[in-house]
């Protein structure tokens, strides 16, 4: 009995949470948000593996699971290399008959943050999308490394303080941009690849039901608002990804088998990215007058990105 | 009026983690599987939370409300039941049922106020209170409906 379409809000809240509560994930974290999400889109038995990460520590603390599915807890780069195992143990299984019930629905999940997906683990990830297994693999992109303190990896947004690229009298925070994750995962030919946020809870569990209920690899990138790390109020961290999606900073969008874009989300009103940056403790210091020219090439990034994806949605190659 | 203590309670104090049962994190061997559930887990999807059977291992017989300095109070009279704390609760500390918002699971939540934050109705019907505000305090005072300013 899978669930496949999500009418409503209070639909939705009918499902019961297979992701419990008491994990150690700071207040207000929007990686529960999305994992509880995942969790309750399906009915099917999921088989995840996590990366390291704070998803990994948090919900694994011994003597304590928070997880109430079968959850491989794996290295730092290969959850993604750990749920192909899985999945062709599975299909061997079936195929020679010795699973205990073939008929019962099973679905691979991997989750990992950014830090594991897009530097620590990309090449594992890579060689799995290349393989083709049936997975779905989910980043939790909160932009840096915050289960060690913050550091900086190769999704950190430019201009962004972290603890290895620091803010101060010579830098304005991280001079590199961040890596296009989604392309880079569309041009593996997979047959569905997106980017969501959890604000729009609505396409991020439609987004999360195609990918499930896709046969092949999928990739999903969700924003993930870190209230330790982006320095903002744990209650405000629906408020910061509504501002990350309408100043379209984290343009809300799919790409189906590597090639036909849609886009998910059209804000009514685009506000300007200094709105978003103003609201984060990390951004800080770009409001003075000498870092001033880094808003300005942040907004000309995103008008043009902006650009790029409407112009790919109507071209439909 | 508030059926607050739902699901927490009853799993909750009467199974403690057994001494025998429990080894030191340093003991545990590689491959080790750890049970979420006691007995049969096949059909979880389709239980509450009231109806299974939690083993010790499962993070929702602990508790962090020793994390919070403030708690939301639930007001169920003004609540329209739209489920937006629901959906966006961090720590699956709203309690749900047949459509209907119940009220909070106070051993599971830690006081991040998102569920304040995406409440819509007006005035709220979650509101933030310091960890010792008596449920019965706190309701009386609940602010009135206040007007959308003129422009």
């Amino acid at each position: 009995m899978a669930i496949t379409s999500i009418k409503n809000l209070k639909e939705f809240s009918t499902n019961n949470d297979r992701f419990e509560g008491a994990h150690l994930l700071c207040p207000g974290c929007a990686h529960s948000m999305i994992v509880r999400e995942l969790m309750n889109c399906t009915d099917d038995n999921l088989v995840i593996s996590t990366n390291t990460g704070c998803l990994e520590v948090s919900t694994a603390v011994y003597p304590y699971t928070s997880w109430d599915t079968s959850w491989i807890h794996i290295g730092f780069e290969n959850a993604a290399t750990a749920i192909s195992g899985a999945e062709a143990m599975y299909k061997a299984r079936k195929r020679k008959g010795t699973l205990k019930d073939p008929d019962a629905p099973v679905k691979f999940v991997a989750f990992g943050g950014d830090g594991s997906t897009y530097d620590i683990g990309f090449q594992w990830l890579s060689g799995a999308m290349e393989r083709g297994h049936d997975f779905t693999y989910i980043c939790l992109d909160n932009e840096n490394y915050a289960n060690t303190g913050g550091q900086r990896s190769s999704s950190t947004p430019i201009g962004a303080t972290t603890t290895t690229a620091q803010a101060g009298s010579h830098s304005y925070g991280k001079k590199e941009k961040k890596k296009d994750i989604v392309s880079i995962m569309a041009a593996h030919g997979a047959p569905y690849v997106a980017q969501l946020a959890p604000n729009k809870w609505k396409s991020m569990a439609q987004g999360f039901q195609k990918a499930l209920g896709t046969e092949g690899p999928c990739f999903i990138n969700t924003v993930s608002a870190c209230t330790t790390e982006w320095r903002f109020d744990p209650k405000d961290t629906i408020h910061i990804t509504d501002l990350a999606t309408d100043s379209l900073m984290f343009p809300i969008y799919e790409i189906i088998d590597g090639h036909e874009l849609n886009i998910l989300y059209r804000p009514k009103n685009v506000i300007p990215v200094e709105e978003y940056l103003a609201a984060q403790g990390r951004y800080k210091h770009l409001f003075k007058p000498e870092h001033k020219h880094v808003i300005e090439s942040i907004q000309k990034e995103i008008d043009q990105k902006w650009e790029m994806l409407q112009r790919r949605e109507e071209a439909r190659i | 009026m508030q059926d607050q203590d739902l699901c927490a309670a009853q799993n909750r104090g009467v199974r403690e983690l057994g001494a025998e049962k429990l080894v030191g994190w340093d003991e545990v061997q590689q491959g080790v599987v750890i049970n979420s559930f006691d007995g049969d887990a096949t059909g979880i999807v389709h239980q509450k939370a009231e109806e299974r059977v939690y083993s010790d291992f499962n993070s929702y017989t602990a508790t962090v409300a020793s994390w919070r300095v403030q708690k939301p109070v639930f007001n169920i009279d003004v609540c329209i039941d739209c489920q937006n704390c629901w959906v966006w609760c961090p720590d699956s500390s709203i309690i749900s049922r047949d459509k209907q918002m119940l009220g909070i699971d106070y051993d599971h939540c830690k006081g991040c106020g998102v569920c304040v934050e995406v409440c819509p109705t007006n005035p709220k019907s979650l509101l933030m209170f310091t960890e010792h505000t008596e449920l019965d305090a706190a309701l009386s005072g609940w602010p009135e409906k206040t007007k959308k300013e003129e422009k």
